[in-house]
């Protein structure tokens, strides 16, 4: 097992850094650069400025240089500095959002796997019923609902028109003076409807197919075993059935793993949430190079990490996996 | 927003499309007139100090040091917290700030500012005549990336005699130069031997204006507080939030539910969206006309365009009117020439193009231009009468603008194509190369006349603002000579002909200026809407204590 793991950790340098050279060529393909738009059309800004502030960020060498100078400095662990205007490192930046947008989506896979596993389960067993039926229904319109258009209609409907919840934002404005528990309180409620919203469409898309792996265990033949020993089907379904249908899950959450980190423009946009999507959607908007590719690099390392971590506990998990594990990559 | 910082945000933002018009509402400098709802009923009270004042951006600051900040969020928030040595009051004459009072040599060479005495920075530090030495420096250095040493860089001397003596020599007269002083001055004490990229002032600046930096998080919101030493009294609203929402529309909902006090409406939202009883209960609104225009702009590098006669004729097939009702929902008046309809250098008796589609197809028969396949498409020597106009992505008043002129333009016979394009492959691929047909944008600008930039032959270089090639020998010598005169009525004789010139020549089809349409809490009384808009008493204003909302 252990060598297992360092061979798939080795394989994954050459990868990652095929990943950084596609990504640092593509994002230069796209036309304009950051000095363009810093000090473009506008009288005050000479030509001269422009030249120095492209000398300053390297911009006036050729590209293969550029990216060795990037990857030299990559693997000291180095980001960068930011090229828009306040030069901030590129890991500062990333540190400001990261917290909230982990939180987010930490309790938005909370919220998907406790509605969703349930929902597929009773789904997958009362199978044509009337409730089947009402769900299916219920997760596709939720499957297809613009986030941003359900967003704005909940936040005028709670923001507004009831006025229970706040509109956006993260905190109230005299957040600090709250006491302790005012203030969880005022976390919660701004955290209401963003959680909601982010979830929506994860759920639609968990449920159904936590109900279509139920209905596939269900009909195995253990099923049939379980059943003909007289077992209640409550411990049929429950202890035999459920174990089973849950295995997929931890590649799902191993493949969400970089998603912790990745957030919603749309979505951060509507909700004025200063997350990771908004960082890189501005990010590209500058051309704010270093930026972008830190954001990259980090998505791509959690990508391949998580893609490993959901291998590895899927054969913890799974017996019929471990025993012979050198057949090579499961997910 | 008080004086310092409208002059800021003009010059930080002048002549530079907008490519946001929400900015551009919230922003462009202004003249009030007809205000829809007065709050002037006479209330005597007397001003008390305290409360918060909320307004919301839609984007996060760059960085808190003026001379490296161009966006207008920065600008804004920079505009409370430093002070220039001038500024213009209400009237958007100059008048004195840091400098108590200045005097203009005879020959118009030599600036002598006396700057005020007793003034501190943020951190108790005395400001004197060596901070402003040391700010010409800063602006004026190679190794400073700021878009604004321009007009510094005619400076040919300074001199600091004592403390609060301030001496700056020519050596041609440069109208324009006493309001360049207006630009934010850096306490030198902080910032004298550091490499001004790194300075954490950044983060955390220190001025001489009205409000106090507090805190700053990032992506989030950015908070002021009053300055209790500020030399011209320390500001009645104790504390100013900036938040930070990427979103119109959730703006526009965090203000009905009262948690804004201030926003620029959209010409929709104040029309229609905003005439309920509820928020009239709220708000107040006021309307005033932006300092910028909207223009349709030919480049006349192509053959198509360089008869004057097809600029003429496209120019009378758009109706501006229609543009006005139909995009700006009424919210704006037409353009006729670079200048803002009523300020002193406007000049009213030019060439106007009315929207007369016969008089169009007239002057385009006379270039030569004839149906003559009859397929509704003007021809000549085999060519047909096409071109393309691009526009900026993000700004949907320009591409509603664009639909409406293509279909006038198809009345007259001219097949026009739109595109809509993001604005960093917009300036990289079509604006810079000068690879374009005509193309919509705007520009704001302010108070000071000279256009020199945008119109001067010399300005025709790539990157450079005249990008449609407007080369006029006359026009050159008007604008080198009109920023040479100090006095407003010699120098209006030099830019009157040279917006006469302009209408004759319709380099561009000056298309219209948009109103900004801002609402108010009314809770904040002293909001005295004059032609520089609403906030330039922003210090004044004050809230009732038994109206204020939050205690601390």
């Amino acid at each position: 097992m252990l060598s297992y793991i360092i061979k798939r950790l080795l394989l994954l340098i050459p990868l990652l850094l095929g990943i950084t050279l596609i990504s640092f060529v593509v994002i230069h393909l796209a036309p304009g650069e950051p000095t363009d738009l810093q000090t473009q059309l506008n009288p005050q800004a000479s030509s001269e400025l422009q030249e120095r502030l492209r000398a300053e960020y390297g911009l006036d060498q050729p590209l293969y240089i550029q990216y060795g100078k990037w990857l030299s400095r990559l693997v000291q662990l180095d980001f960068g500095e930011s090229f828009a205007t306040d030069r901030r490192p590129v890991l500062d930046k990333v540190l400001e959002r990261l917290p909230v947008t982990i939180l987010l989506n930490v309790l938005s896979i909370i919220l998907i796997l406790a509605v969703s596993i349930p929902l597929g389960i009773i789904s997958a067993i009362q199978r044509n019923s009337g409730f089947d039926r009402i769900t299916t229904i219920m997760v596709f319109t939720g499957f297809a609902m613009p986030s941003f258009w359900l967003a704005l209609l909940l936040m005028d409907w709670f923001g507004v028109r009831l006025g229970v919840l706040p509109v956006s934002g993260l905190k109230s404005l005299g957040y600090d003076y709250l006491s302790w528990g005012e203030q969880i309180l005022d976390r919660i409620s701004h955290l209401i409807l963003p959680v909601f919203v982010s979830a929506i469409g994860g759920l639609a898309g968990f449920s159904r197919y936590m109900r279509s792996n139920m209905l596939e265990v269900i009909r195995q033949d253990y099923i049939l075993t379980a059943r003909a020993k007289g077992l209640s089907e409550r411990t049929v379904i429950y202890k035999h059935a459920l174990r089973n249908a849950l295995l997929p899950v931890i590649t799902i959450l191993g493949l969400s793993v970089p998603g912790l980190i990745g957030g919603s423009v749309i979505f951060e946009t509507i909700f004025a949430i200063p997350g990771m999507g908004k960082l890189f959607y501005d990010g590209v908007m500058m051309r704010d190079y270093p930026l972008i590719m830190g954001i990259l690099v980090m998505g791509a390392v959690l990508t391949l990490l998580g893609n490993l971590l959901a291998d590895i506990c899927y054969a913890l998990a799974d017996p019929r996996i471990r025993h012979n594990h050198q057949g090579g990559d499961s997910a | 927003m008080n004086w310092n910082r409208r002059v800021k945000t003009i010059f930080a933002q002048s002549y530079r499309p907008v490519f946001i018009v929400f900015l551009l509402l919230l922003l462009g400098g202004c003249n009030n007139r007809n205000e829809t709802s007065h709050p002037g009923v006479a209330e005597a009270h007397v001003p008390e100090f305290g409360d918060t004042f909320i307004e919301s951006s839609i984007g996060d600051a760059s960085t808190l040091l003026p001379v490296l900040a161009s966006d207008s969020a920065s600008s804004e928030i920079n505009g409370l917290i430093y002070n220039g040595l001038v500024r213009y009051d209400k009237n958007l004459q100059i008048e004195g700030e840091l400098a108590e009072s200045w005097d203009v040599s005879d020959d118009n060479l030599t600036i002598t500012f006396h700057l005020r005495k007793g003034v501190t920075w943020h951190d108790g530090a005395p400001f004197t005549s060596a901070d402003v030495k040391f700010n010409y420096q800063l602006y004026i250095d190679p190794k400073t990336p700021t878009a604004y040493a321009e007009s510094f860089k005619q400076v040919t001397g300074v001199e600091t005699p004592d403390p609060y003596t301030f001496i700056v020599h020519y050596d041609k007269p440069y109208a324009p130069a006493l309001m360049s002083w207006a630009m934010s001055i850096h306490p030198r004490h902080l910032l004298e031997g550091e490499e001004i990229t790194k300075s954490p002032l950044a983060r955390k600046p220190i001025g001489t204006g009205p409000y106090r930096f507090s805190e700053w998080l990032g992506g989030e919101k950015i908070v002021l507080d009053s300055n209790p030493d500020y030399f011209e009294g320390q500001p009645y609203i104790k504390r100013v939030v900036y938040r930070i929402i990427p979103d119109i529309s959730t703006q526009f909902l965090e203000l009905q539910t009262g948690s804004l006090d201030y926003m620029g409406l959209s010409p929709l939202q104040f029309d229609r969206q905003t005439d309920t009883p509820a928020f009239r209960r709220l708000y107040n609104k006021y309307r005033y006309l932006n300092f910028g225009y909207t223009y349709l702009g030919y480049n006349l590098k192509r053959p198509l365009f360089q008869d004057k006669r097809v600029r003429q004729a496209l120019s009378y097939a758009i109706n501006k009117q229609e543009l006005i009702d139909g995009v700006l929902l009424g919210y704006g008046k037409v353009a006729t020439g670079p200048y803002k309809p009523d300020t002193w250098v406007y000049n009213d008796d030019v060439p106007k193009y009315g929207y007369n589609p016969d008089k169009a197809r007239e002057l385009l028969a006379e270039a030569g231009w004839q149906d003559s396949d009859g397929n509704g498409v003007l021809d000549k020597d085999g060519k047909e009468l096409a071109f393309t106009i691009v526009t900026n992505q993000g700004n949907d008043l320009r591409s509603k603008t664009g639909e409406i002129i293509q279909r006038r333009f198809k009345e007259i016979g001219v097949k026009v194509q739109l595109r809509i394009i993001e604005w960093a492959t917009f300036l990289k691929e079509f604006i810079n190369p000068g690879n374009f047909d005509a193309t919509i944008l705007g520009w704001t600008g302010g108070p000071e006349p000279d256009q020199y930039n945008i119109w001067h032959s010399s300005k025709t270089g790539p990157r450079e603002l005249n990008f449609i090639g407007f080369k006029n020998g006359e026009v050159d010598n008007l604008l080198e000579e009109g920023r040479r005169i100090f006095d407003p009525q010699q120098r209006k004789v030099f830019y009157d002909r040279f917006q006469e010139i302009l209408a004759e020549e319709q380099p561009y089809t000056f298309l219209y200026v948009g109103e900004a349409l801002p609402a108010v809490s009314k809770r904040f009384r002293e909001v005295k809407p004059a032609p520089a808009g609403i906030r330039y008493n922003f210090n004044k204003w004050f809230v009732p204590k038994t109206e204020q909302k939050y205690a601390r």
